[in-house]
């Protein structure tokens, strides 16, 4: 199983403001190893964001985001004490869902 | 009824190599530099690696099952907090100078029954080869954040180990001619577009000493300041220096000294 | 061995009457340090490893003094390093600056991942020196040489002194950060000549 991500969700003004940290090697399978063999492609694919069970983000990923992805975004509607909830899924249909609750802010 | 998708700002942190832009003048450049590293900055890694070495710290390992949670780094067995700040520093136990990760592998020897050899064998992580011990020492540094700078200066096997660390500074050899005082004697000066720390100069050493270990985005992993050592070393066109030398820490003593009083932001970000 | 060889060099550097206290400590102290470097690499290449542990004559003064030595000690510094360059034939400095351009560029040579192939050391310039207008991506830890040929002329004499500088800077600058790349064996005589072709040629992007 993958290493956890690291999230952390706050109340901005009316928003909810989210940072998540994934741990993914993000293989672009353009790389070659030290005896000159092409090392796989594994990177995650889709990433949605739910909240209240509604979708708030989804996004589709390529190759060229970076080993270990940052994301930083913000969507209406959740308050403090609420969940948030995020789950990825790469090419080689691994996954990993981690939650956080939205704590109090600005 | 129907939610519309909301589309929420949405910043992703790319952490590929971006191109400066083509100004002439160096102030511009660096200024370029320097913003991308704060755009970078929210989102580092290194939070992953002292997730994972807070695991591996409190978690039963090893031929003893035991947790590190025992450890003593210097401030009594069981406290982290601050420990960092006050490394490195004279052990009573192994009547030696240690730093950080020779004191963490003193830990796992003792406290958890690994063999020495074992773990200090490939100390630095490679591609599908995670290394504990940059978790780990990921964890102890982050846990004295904020903290100011003081290693020890006063028995007598530290003042040693300064002029010795303070020799190898200056010690030129190998095809180069290189010394660490080469790269890093004089204020200002930067290789290609990487600035360089005046190491024997407080006001830079402060903050540079005090920014590992650190999350290095060329190398897609946090590392150490014995993994820093033995890359410069391997610039200068020395050999692989041995894990936790007697060198590598003899160095760190001197440079602590100029860098004391700095804040403590391990673990930090970096190219 | 080690310890008359060092103590030849105090003599050397002190004159006078002999070392004194300070000076005997000092000794120790370096001799120290000495053994704690040969026992801080004892699982590193042997080949590269043997090249550091012992230091030239020029290293271990530079070593002694923190690169800057008494202004007699300099003096024989230069004149040694001057005396014991290998110029080429007069008249053939000039290489071609586009390979010179090649090798400023390329910073590969001699580290320990560096395999043992037939693949030439580069010169790292750059990483020092700012030098064509066109890499951006320059050190400051030399003076740039951009528009060197256009400012200081490009005939036979400069051309010497310069091919001179990247053999051994020290000939002219004792302890000077700069490596001594032909001394050292790092760069050929031809790669030399390219590099002073990149430097002087009027038709280097250098001097434009």
């Amino acid at each position: 199983m993958a290493d956890p991500m690291r999230i952390r969700a706050n109340m901005l003004g009316d928003k909810v403001e989210v940072r998540v940290l994934m741990a993914h090697e993000m293989e672009t399978g353009q790389r070659k190893d030290a005896s000159g063999a092409i090392v796989p492609a594994h990177f995650i694919q889709n990433v949605t964001v739910t909240h209240a069970g509604k979708t708030v983000l989804s996004a589709q990923w390529g190759t060229s985001i970076s080993k270990n992805p940052f994301m930083h975004f913000r969507f209406k509607g959740g308050k403090p004490g609420e969940k948030v909830t995020i789950t990825w899924v790469d090419n080689k249909g691994e996954r990993r869902t981690d939650e956080a609750v939205i704590g109090g802010g600005s | 009824m129907s939610f519309p998708r909301l589309l929420p700002a949405v910043l992703v942190g790319v952490l590929a190599a971006s191109v400066p832009c083509v100004c002439q003048a160096q102030d511009d450049t660096q200024k370029e530099v320097e913003r991308y590293r704060q755009l970078l900055a929210e989102g580092n890694p290194a939070d992953l690696f002292e997730a994972k070495g807070e695991e591996l710290w409190k978690t039963p390992r090893g031929p003893r099952k035991a947790s590190l949670e025992q450890c003593d780094l210097g401030l009594g067995a069981g406290v982290v907090k601050g420990a960092f700040a006050r490394l490195p520093r004279y052990s009573a136990d192994t009547d030696r100078v240690q730093d950080l990760e020779s004191r963490i592998v003193t830990c796992m020897v003792t406290l958890q029954g690994f063999k020495q050899e074992d773990i200090t064998k490939n100390p630095f992580s490679a591609p599908g080869r995670p290394s504990d011990l940059e978790a780990l020492a990921s964890y102890v540094a982050g846990e004295s954040k904020g903290m100011k700078l003081a290693a020890p200066l006063d028995h007598p096997k530290e003042m040693e180990a300064f002029r010795i660390g303070e020799r190898l500074f200056y010690r030129r050899a190998g095809p180069h001619d290189f010394a660490c005082v080469s790269c890093h004697g004089e204020n200002g000066k930067r290789i290609r577009l990487q600035e360089l720390p005046k190491l024997t100069d407080p006001n830079d050493a402060r903050k540079i000493f005090t920014s590992w270990p650190a999350y290095r985005v060329s190398q897609g992993t946090v590392r150490t300041m014995q993994h820093r050592l033995y890359d410069c070393y391997w610039q200068m066109r020395h050999p692989q220096m041995d894990y936790t030398s007697e060198a590598s820490i003899a160095l760190q003593v001197f440079m602590a000294k100029y860098a004391k009083g700095g804040e403590i932001r391990a673990p930090g970000l970096k190219r | 061995m080690k310890r008359l060889a060092s103590l030849t060099l105090l003599a050397l550097a002190a004159c006078a009457s002999g070392p004194s206290d300070d000076e005997m400590r000092d000794d120790e102290m370096r001799q120290r340090a000495e053994q704690v470097f040969r026992e801080s690499f004892t699982r590193g290449n042997p080949v590269i490893r043997a090249r550091v542990e012992q230091q030239d004559d020029v290293q271990a003064l530079c070593t002694r003094y923190r690169n800057d030595p008494p202004k007699d000690v300099a003096a024989k510094i230069e004149s040694e390093q001057a005396a014991s360059i290998r110029y080429p034939a007069p008249g053939h400095f000039l290489g071609d600056w586009r390979r010179g351009e090649k090798i400023a560029q390329d910073g590969y040579g001699m580290r320990f991942t560096d395999p043992d192939t037939k693949r030439p050391n580069g010169g790292g310039c750059y990483n020092c020196h700012r030098i064509a207008p066109a890499e951006i991506s320059y050190g400051t830890v030399g003076p740039s040489l951009y528009r060197f040929g256009a400012l200081r002329g490009t005939g036979e004499a400069v051309q010497r002194y310069v091919f001179g500088k990247i053999y051994n800077s020290q000939a002219t600058t004792a302890c000077s950060n700069m490596p001594r790349f032909g001394h050292n064996g790092v760069l050929t005589e031809e790669q030399i000549k390219d590099l002073v072709a990149l430097l002087l040629d009027p038709a280097s992007p250098v001097n434009q």
